[in-house]
């Protein structure tokens, strides 16, 4: 029965960038422990001779060459950005604590 | 920032043992990213090589590049790696505004090569050499670059806000990461450096990478930790991110070694986190402390399919890798018969390629290191270029070496041949034609010249005849400057000790 505590949903919150009020933490841990709940009852079907698999088709080696091909234009790519862009590059918030 | 107390070197290597890992990113050359066929051509105009694949656009897919992989392969062979018969990629998850899809596509636990070496020469320890273990390396993609704006320096502090530009955003990158290295003790900041540069002239040699640390296309993080002199124990250590030159390396090491020991030696303890190096000043700040692992919530890549490199493929890249740089150094420099000094000087002066293409086209060894190290090498410094940039093939430099040899011209006029040949006036035999420069061969001419001396310098001429050779030199002059330098000044002297004795 996986459990998950109001301090691991903090921590993922945080790590997440997500601020949540004391409430929400106390609203969203049981939410999340259903939701894992959920998922960990695949495990009662996944037995030993069963491997585990990232990927549903057994392919392997999927590739391209490498070859330049036309990507969108400057306009296209900030068309969809929520803050007005400046000096042809997104804005976005600054984030505190860390340096790139 | 505050700045810390550090212990000396010497102080701090007599209580303490420093053991070293590096962390080396490289971006490779592949015409298109990692992931998709935006351009990875370096300074383009902000967000013109992007596509919804690396700006994280919803419902777009990933496919990897066959070149990358293949480079991949290439450096973990030149690197004594095995290279894994399967594996796939990650999702490393974290949310910066960098990484578009808050997700960096990686390898974890399944890296393409792992468990190789390199030894790497230690300069300045007489042909010692230190054995540097290689962890893994494995692929991944290259992030957007961040300027912070509204703050006085550009850095984050005091910004108010970030621009991004997501054009290196998904170029392919190879992370290369040490084991600890330990026992160089006060060779660890020399060690450090030697191995970055010799990995740089590896991938180099390649062809794999620019490998151009100020346009970072080689990035190096620097770990290190203490423990105390003798235990053996392997102590907490920091990661100085984003040390991006050679001599940088290696001042970080010395910097984090005083700083540690000063931490230690005052009851403290060292904290596991990221620092900052500061070029300027030389020393590293704290940055954040390092997330776990898990915090990055790997897992595997669902977007794309595991990788099998085949077999006989691989054993085909192997066979066809070039010889690597320190082996070539090695038996060039016996090839050449060059002292260990004179092969640091010719590899230090970036003329290897130079004097081994002049050798090839016929030049004695020690004149083609003579004409590249010395002339050369003044008028590429007077002009600001690299060696290499010189207008000048090692072809005309073994020419000109030839007319030398042959007596055709001395080395004064040869220093002439290749002013023209730098200024663009042709081959040295079409500026020897243009300029006249070869020496005069006619005996004729060169014998009146002699007497004409003779008969303007009785005295010397009778010390001469007296025995004393020695005295010759200034009837040679004389000679020389009749014929404005264009004689070969060792048939003159024939000339004239036949006339005199
Ligand atoms: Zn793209």
């Amino acid at each position: 029965m996986p459990d998950i505590s109001r301090d691991e949903v903090a921590h993922l919150a945080d790590l997440a960038r997500i601020d949540l009020s004391e409430a929400e933490i106390d609203h969203l841990a049981p939410q999340l422990a259903v939701i894992l709940d959920s998922v960990a009852s695949i495990r009662e079907v996944a037995a030993d001779h069963v491997p585990p698999t990232s990927h549903a088709l057994p392919l392997t080696n999927v590739f391209r060459e490498d070859v330049v091909r036309p990507g969108l234009t400057v306009e296209e790519a900030l068309s969809g950005a929520p803050v007005e862009p400046e000096q042809q590059r997104f804005s976005v918030p600054r984030i505190l604590g860390e340096e790139a | 920032m505050t700045t810390e107390r550090t212990l000396s070197f010497t102080e701090a290597l007599e209580r303490f043992d420093p053991t070293l890992g590096l962390e080396v990113h490289v971006e490779l050359n592949t015409a298109s990213k990692m992931f998709c066929g935006c351009s990875t051509v370096f300074g383009a105009e902000p967000n013109t090589q992007v596509c919804p694949v690396c700006l994280g656009l919803p419902g777009a897919m990933p496919v990897l590049n066959a070149k990358a992989v293949e480079s991949a392969v290439r450096i973990g062979l030149a690197l004594n790696c095995d290279i894994a018969s399967w594996c796939r990629f990650a999702r490393k998850n974290y949310f910066y505004p960098d990484m578009p899809k808050n997700f960096q596509t990686s390898q974890y636990d399944e890296p393409i090569c792992f468990d190789g070496w390199m030894d790497v020469t230690v300069p300045d320890a007489e042909g010692q050499s230190v054995r540097v273990e290689i962890e893994r390396a494995h692929m991944e993609e290259d992030t957007g670059k961040s300027l912070h704006v509204g703050g006085a320096t550009g850095r984050i502090h005091g910004a108010d806000h970030s621009l991004v530009d997501y054009n290196r955003a998904g170029i392919p990158l190879i992370e290369i990461v040490t084991r600890p290295v330990t026992g160089t003790r006060e060779s660890a900041p020399v060690v450090a450096r030697a191995y970055v540069a010799q990995l740089r002239d590896l991938l180099l040699g390649l062809g794999v990478s620019d490998v151009r640390m100020e346009q970072g296309s080689l990035r190096c993080d620097v770990n290190l930790s203490l423990s105390p002199a003798g235990s053996g124990l392997l102590g907490t250590r920091t990661e100085t991110k984003n040390v991006n030159s050679l001599r940088s390396v290696e001042r970080a090491v010395r910097y984090e070694i005083g700083r540690q020991a000063a931490v230690l030696d005052g009851g403290g303890s060292v904290v596991q986190e990221t620092r900052h190096w500061h070029e300027d000043t030389g020393i590293t700040t704290s940055g954040r402390e390092k997330s776990d692992a898990e915090d990055y919530r790997y897992f595997p890549e669902p977007d794309l399919v595991p990788i099998a490199p085949d077999a006989d493929w691989v054993e085909s890249l192997r066979a066809r890798l070039p010889e690597p740089p320190r082996e070539r150094r090695a038996r060039l420099q016996e090839d050449w018969g060059f002292s260990d000094l004179e092969m640091r000087d010719t590899v230090g002066a970036g003329a290897l390629e130079l004097v081994e293409g002049t050798i090839a086209a016929g030049a004695a060894p020690s004149a083609a290191r003579k004409w590249w190290l010395s002339e050369l090498a003044r008028r590429a410094n007077e002009q600001g270029l690299e060696l290499g940039d010189l207008p000048v093939t090692p072809a005309d430099v073994a020419r000109v070496q030839a007319l030398v040899d042959e007596g055709r011209v001395n080395d004064k006029l040869a220093r002439q041949v290749l002013d023209g040949v730098l200024a663009g006036e042709g081959t040295p035999d079409e500026v020897v034609e243009r300029r006249g420069l070869a020496v005069v061969s006619d005996e004729g001419a060169l014998s009146e010249a002699v007497d004409r001396a003779i008969a303007a310098n009785p005295d010397v001429a009778d010390k001469i005849r007296e025995g004393k050779v020695a005295a010759a030199g200034a009837l040679i002059g004389a000679v020389m400057k009749q014929m404005r330098g264009q004689a070969d000044a060792g048939r003159v002297r024939e000339l004239v000790l036949e006339k005199l004795t």
